[in-house]
């Protein structure tokens, strides 16, 4: 038997794109918040999801962010055709960056995107090669208190 | 405070958001930087910022911010109005440097992220 929260949801996410830059996150919380998930939650999840699209909008050329809910767990995930990352580790690390001057003017680029990802996921999963891409996999659950 | 005395003290105008003007809030964060604001801003503060594109809108929007203060004069375009008011929310711009807007609030008890 399906719920309300069994869905998936395709969006596509353009580089460079700074106008629309956040747009996906904005609808994302929105789909969340009309089903009633708890603010909290939503919050937690809006945030993680507009940081990776920002990410994708600086870096890449495109990108495609997957919205998967299940009654147990909220899931995005994301792929994105860019550069890639040469060091996930020290990219993880808050203040660390290798934002343009342009991304900058934006209000973003001070290298605390990834770090906030991880912040506000239960479960963030990182994977880059270089010249190609970068994979994002943040799961948030549904219930506070764990997997259950 | 509510954001009709924070428009009262901060001599500010009310570019959207009229309707929410009696609503209460206890605490307001100040940055330019929307990567700041992310990692740090809290539920129900008003932000203060000069950077006035659609991702300060965004940005307040993720958060759940009570209302963005634009300082130094600064206002967002027609398209970044038609978003706040689709968002709903409230937006005010003050001509005071972003210093004396911070001051003027913590003055009246109004506390920082963090309850600083």
């Amino acid at each position: 038997m399906t719920s309300r929260y069994d869905l998936s949801h395709v969006f596509e996410i353009k580089g460079r794109n700074f106008s629309k830059a956040g747009s996906v996150s904005i609808d994302i919380k929105e789909i969340l918040r009309e089903l009633g998930i708890d603010p909290v939650i939503v919050r937690r999840a809006a945030i993680a999801a507009y940081e990776a699209e920002i990410n994708v909008v600086m870096y890449a050329d495109k990108g495609e962010m997957v919205l998967r809910l299940n009654p147990k767990v909220i899931r995005i995930t994301l792929e994105d055709e860019g550069p890639g990352i040469e060091d996930i580790e020290m990219a993880m690390q808050e203040g660390y960056s290798t934002a343009t001057d342009e991304i900058r003017e934006m209000g973003f680029g001070a290298g605390m995107g990834l770090p906030n990802i991880k912040k506000n996921a239960d479960v963030f999963e990182l994977k880059s090669t270089v010249g190609k891409g970068t994979s994002y996999n943040i799961v948030i659950y549904l219930n506070p208190t764990g997997k259950t | 405070m509510t954001l009709r005395e924070l428009a009262n003290l901060l001599e500010a105008e009310v570019i959207s958001g009229e309707q929410h003007l009696d609503e209460e809030f206890e605490c307001a964060g100040a940055s330019d930087l929307m990567s700041d604001v992310l990692a740090f801003g809290e539920p129900g503060i008003v932000l203060l910022t000069g950077l006035a594109n659609a991702q300060s809108i965004r940005t307040a929007d993720v958060i759940e911010a009570k209302a963005i203060v634009y300082v130094r004069g600064k206002k967002p375009n027609k398209e970044g109005v038609t978003l706040a008011k689709k968002r709903d929310i409230p937006i005010l711009s003050t001509r005071f440097f972003m210093y004396k807007a911070c001051g003027l609030l913590y003055s009246r008890k109004v506390s920082g992220v963090g309850n600083q």
